[in-house]
């Protein structure tokens, strides 16, 4: 049985981690390597790096840091943060992740998914989506770390980008983000239920329930958080454990 | 023993390489080179093809570099040397595959390579994440693994195998999807051994030290 998926995200700026995480046995804490370590150990089962100030002057940090990660650890890799062309998609790939992201140049150019898909495949182009509520169960898309609203409905967007090749869709609720209150639980119900891909749910977890909620309710293959792990509030076996506890299938071993 | 990870330019390599390079190393088994060169492969003792993205199109790639694919053949059917694809690598080893048009396959593990349709058809395709594999029937690619092993898929096609016992081991995602595979000297895993922990890793070994 296919297995729901945890997926530590660590936000990485000029190749180090923003948010330091909080492993006792961690000697650099800033180090993304390091943390990626940390996790690959704790068994999570995929890691996402997030580059959050991309520009073009240090895309090369990111290439070295993907590189060196890869080279340690033998699992899923995800990197998203200022991917814009097949161009930044092949370097990626070539430095060794495993899938990469796009979020507003899909907005701004949604045949860039397609074009990325047909040369490296559906399984490694990730579509981010950064969701807002704007009425009740309506979302709509924001871009540029949440700040330029677009107009675009977010379920809407999520069909497209699934139809023009994203394998996966990554779900961030910029109403919920920080907050700690939880997955915004009617737009990943919504969204997951329209796409045929996987989503991943992301924003807002501040327990375990939510990220059971996410799962049961929201109808997530996958959740993404950040805080809960870096800041040593929870390890990736209570997660699963917890998980495991309210019926959801999670990879033990 | 000099082992060649096939290069033929479809995704990332570097994953694979260090991989096995791990293990060559902790089993001595001699080196690992990456290599597009027909007359590399043609030496080497052992081969490795991996592949992403879609199956004509890696099958394109692979037969565009001159010569690779006649080496290829050569130390599988000629010289009988142990070989395993990876993902699509492992689908390239079908008769043929049906994903956008009809491609033709090494065919040297008689099947078909056909969508995922899983039932109830609420299951999303691709098949993305870890699953438990289920094992058919021992080998010694499959020493120190388990029924219950977690490894790491992502693919919306699958091989169907002609003749049952080719399957060594499958996972259950809305029907069975095919896990590994082998005949004769070809092994081919659909999932990621380089992306699935201990359990990959453990299969790159097993690898490296079999002797068919």
């Amino acid at each position: 049985m296919l297995k729901t998926r945890i997926i530590p995200c660590l936000d990485v700026a000029d190749g180090r981690v923003v948010k330091g995480i909080n492993f006792v046995d961690l000697v650099d804490a800033g180090d993304p390597v390091e943390s990626a370590r940390a996790y690959d150990a704790a068994g999570a089962d995929e890691l996402c790096f997030l580059d959050i100030h991309a520009t073009h002057e240090n895309r090369g940090t990111m290439y070295d840091l993907v590189t060196r990660t890869a080279e340690q650890c033998f699992m899923p890799l995800t990197i998203g943060g200022g991917v814009r062309t097949v161009d930044d998609v092949r370097a990626l790939l070539l430095a060794g992740a495993d899938k990469v992201s796009f979020n507003s140049a899909a907005v701004a150019n949604p045949s860039v998914l397609t074009d990325a898909a047909m040369i490296f495949g559906a399984q490694c182009i990730v579509c981010a989506i950064d969701a807002k509520t704007v009425a009740p169960g309506r979302w709509e898309i924001f871009t540029h770390g949440g700040r330029k609203p677009t107009g675009i409905d977010a379920v809407q967007f999520a069909v497209t980008a699934a139809e023009n090749g994203a394998g996966e869709i990554l779900l961030t609720s910029m109403d919920r983000d920080g907050t700690r209150q939880g997955f915004n639980i009617p737009l990943t119900r919504a969204i997951s239920d329209a796409v045929d891909v996987p989503v991943i749910a992301s924003g807002g977890v501040g327990t375990l329930d939510h990220l059971v909620e996410g799962v049961t309710e929201g109808g997530a293959s996958a959740v993404l958080a950040a805080s809960i792990f870096h800041f040593g509030h929870f390890t990736i076996a209570e997660a699963k454990a917890h998980m495991a506890g309210a019926g959801i299938p999670v990879r033990l071993s | 023993m000099t082992t060649a990870i096939i290069d033929y330019q479809s995704g990332n390599l570097h994953s694979a390489q260090k991989a096995f390079e791990r293990m060559a190393a902790e089993t001595g088994a001699g080196p690992v080179i990456v290599t597009s060169d027909p007359d590399l492969v043609a030496r080497a003792d052992r081969l490795v093809l991996p592949g992403d993205g879609a199956f004509p199109a890696c099958r394109n790639a692979l037969f565009a570099v001159p010569g690779l694919a006649e080496a290829m053949v050569e130390a599988v059917e000629g010289q009988g040397r142990p070989f395993l694809g990876i993902c699509v690598g492992m689908q390239l080893l079908a008769s043929v595959g049906h994903e956008f048009e009809e491609t033709s396959g090494f065919g040297w593990v008689p099947g078909e390579i056909r969508r995922i349709t899983p039932e109830p058809a609420v299951l999303k395709v691709p098949h993305m994440g870890w699953n438990d594999l289920v094992v058919d029937r021992p080998h010694p690619v499959l020493e120190g693994l388990a029924t219950g092993d977690h490894t790491y898929f992502v693919h919306s096609y699958q091989m169907q195998v002609a003749d049952g016992a080719d399957r060594l081991a499958h996972v259950e995602y809305g029907g069975d999807v095919t896990a590994i595979v082998a005949r004769d000297t070809v092994v081919g895993a659909q999932f990621h051994p380089e992306k699935s922990q201990a359990a990959g890793l453990r299969l790159i070994a097993n690898f490296l030290a079999w002797r068919p």
